[in-house]
């Protein structure tokens, strides 16, 4: 018998995130995102810099997924994330600047930036931007 | 012979000690609190990982990484925790004593070491360490980026192949009134310990996984957060420890400060009483004289 929720754990090396009970979770896998219905194989994932977003019974509201792990099973689903943030945490005007400070590195053609670090905060912050936005967006929910 | 105004000065400067050393306390015991929460909110993902990483491990029959390897050791690095200030009753002493004996141990290997925090700074390079880096002002609040920072570092130096094994020197928060000075081998990470590990090592390790990476890709990113979380674990044990001892040393303080308060008194009024005794006889004599 397949089991009707999954328990959906994100815990970062800070903090435990989220514990909670949901009907279907979309992870921001490093090769796409998967969503993941309870019952489902066994998997394990490397995450990337993504939004996660579950249904369940209570308000959902989308989460900024920093690079990380997860390990799905039928009953449960363990997001090991380096950075997640809720959406109503996010300061929107800091996304704001670290991403025109990240666009600005690019633009300079300095060709002594390290790409990597460069690319990888332009996606962060703008992954925090569109997951605050849209949560914004919606005003129904209490902030 | 001390006058009373003497007595006086001396209760009211210990006084001020006190309310220094209780004023410290209450600091350190808030302090204590909240490295404690930060050391609790931190277990969930360390548990997890390490739990994620033993069945990755047991899924490769032999596991190839540069952080795995295992060279002869030659070069050693210790990272030392310490405290970043004093007034902690012998927490830095132990922990520097600890270093110490390391040191006296691993004679025959070039070793170099990398405080954290302060009092280890200086005394290490006092006492003529080869310091290869610092850490200081961190502990007071273990940020997360000091330790991505401290782990990358150390990891670096070691895929590098320039050093053969690193160590970690820190005091284990076991209660406020006592900590265990650990010596923990950091790197190369020893897969067998991982695997053998702490509890539920059986049933998860079982379980028949699709990966959506090769299991090697995986590893290698699992590899560096272990080393980081290792890294955070020791920092928040260690900034615990800290201000349960110096709780505890300030706790003591408080109360010699009240010991000596009630000496002093004591000792006032009994000058006080033989003053006034005097008086009384002088006044009783001097009027049987002219009687």
């Amino acid at each position: 018998m397949l089991p009707e929720a999954i328990e959906l754990v994100i815990v970062t090396p800070t903090r435990q995130l989220l514990r909670t009970r949901v009907r279907e979770v979309t992870l921001p896998g490093a090769n796409g995102y998967l969503g993941v219905l309870p019952g489902h194989a066994p998997l394990m994932t490397e995450l990337g810099i993504g939004e996660l977003t579950f249904l369940g019974a209570a308000q959902s509201e989308p989460i900024s997924v920093v690079r990380g792990f997860a390990e799905v099973l039928p009953d449960r689903v363990t997001v090991l994330a380096e950075t997640a943030e809720l959406a109503a945490e996010i300061d929107l005007e800091r996304a704001e600047a670290a991403k025109a400070r990240a666009e600005k590195r690019l633009a300079a053609g300095d060709p002594n930036i390290d790409w990597d670090r460069v690319s990888v905060a332009l996606q962060r912050a703008l992954i925090r931007i569109q997951v605050a936005r849209k949560y914004r967006g919606v005003p129904a929910n209490s902030r | 012979m001390p006058t009373l105004l003497d007595f006086r000065r001396r209760i009211r400067s210990v006084k001020n000690t006190q309310q220094i050393t209780r004023a410290m306390k209450f600091v350190a015991a808030a302090r204590l609190r909240r490295a404690q929460e930060a050391a609790l909110a931190a277990r969930p993902y360390a548990k997890e990982l390490v739990r994620v990483l033993r069945s990755t491990i047991s899924r490769i029959a032999e596991p190839q990484h540069p952080l795995l390897s295992r060279r002869p050791e030659g070069r050693v690095l210790a990272l030392v925790l310490t405290g970043e200030r004093g007034l902690a009753g012998a927490f830095n002493t132990n922990i520097l004593r600890k270093a110490n004996e390391f040191s006296r141990a691993n004679k025959s290997r070039k070793l170099s070491v990398i405080p954290v925090g302060k009092k280890g700074r200086d005394s290490l390079r006092k006492a003529g360490f080869n310091l290869i880096g610092e850490y200081v002002n961190v502990l007071a609040r273990v940020e997360f980026g000091t330790v991505r920072e401290i782990s990358n570092l150390v990891t670096d130096l070691y895929a590098k192949g320039e050093i053969d094994s690193v160590y970690i020197i820190f005091s284990e928060f076991k209660t406020v009134m006592s900590a265990n000075l650990t010596v923990e081998k950091l790197l190369p990470v020893d897969p067998a310990q991982v695997v053998e590990g702490s509890e539920g090592a059986s049933a998860s390790g079982q379980v028949d996984y699709i990966y959506e990476q090769p299991e090697e890709q995986l590893l290698d990113r699992l590899l560096p957060r272990y080393v980081e979380s290792q890294v955070q674990r020791a920092m928040l044990e260690s900034s615990a420890a800290e201000h349960a001892a110096r709780m505890t040393a300030m706790e003591s303080a408080t109360k010699n400060a009240g010991d000596v308060i009630e000496a002093l008194t004591l000792h006032m009024n009994k000058v006080r009483q033989a003053a006034i005794t005097k008086e009384i006889i002088e006044i009783v004599s001097g009027a049987t004289s002219t009687a």
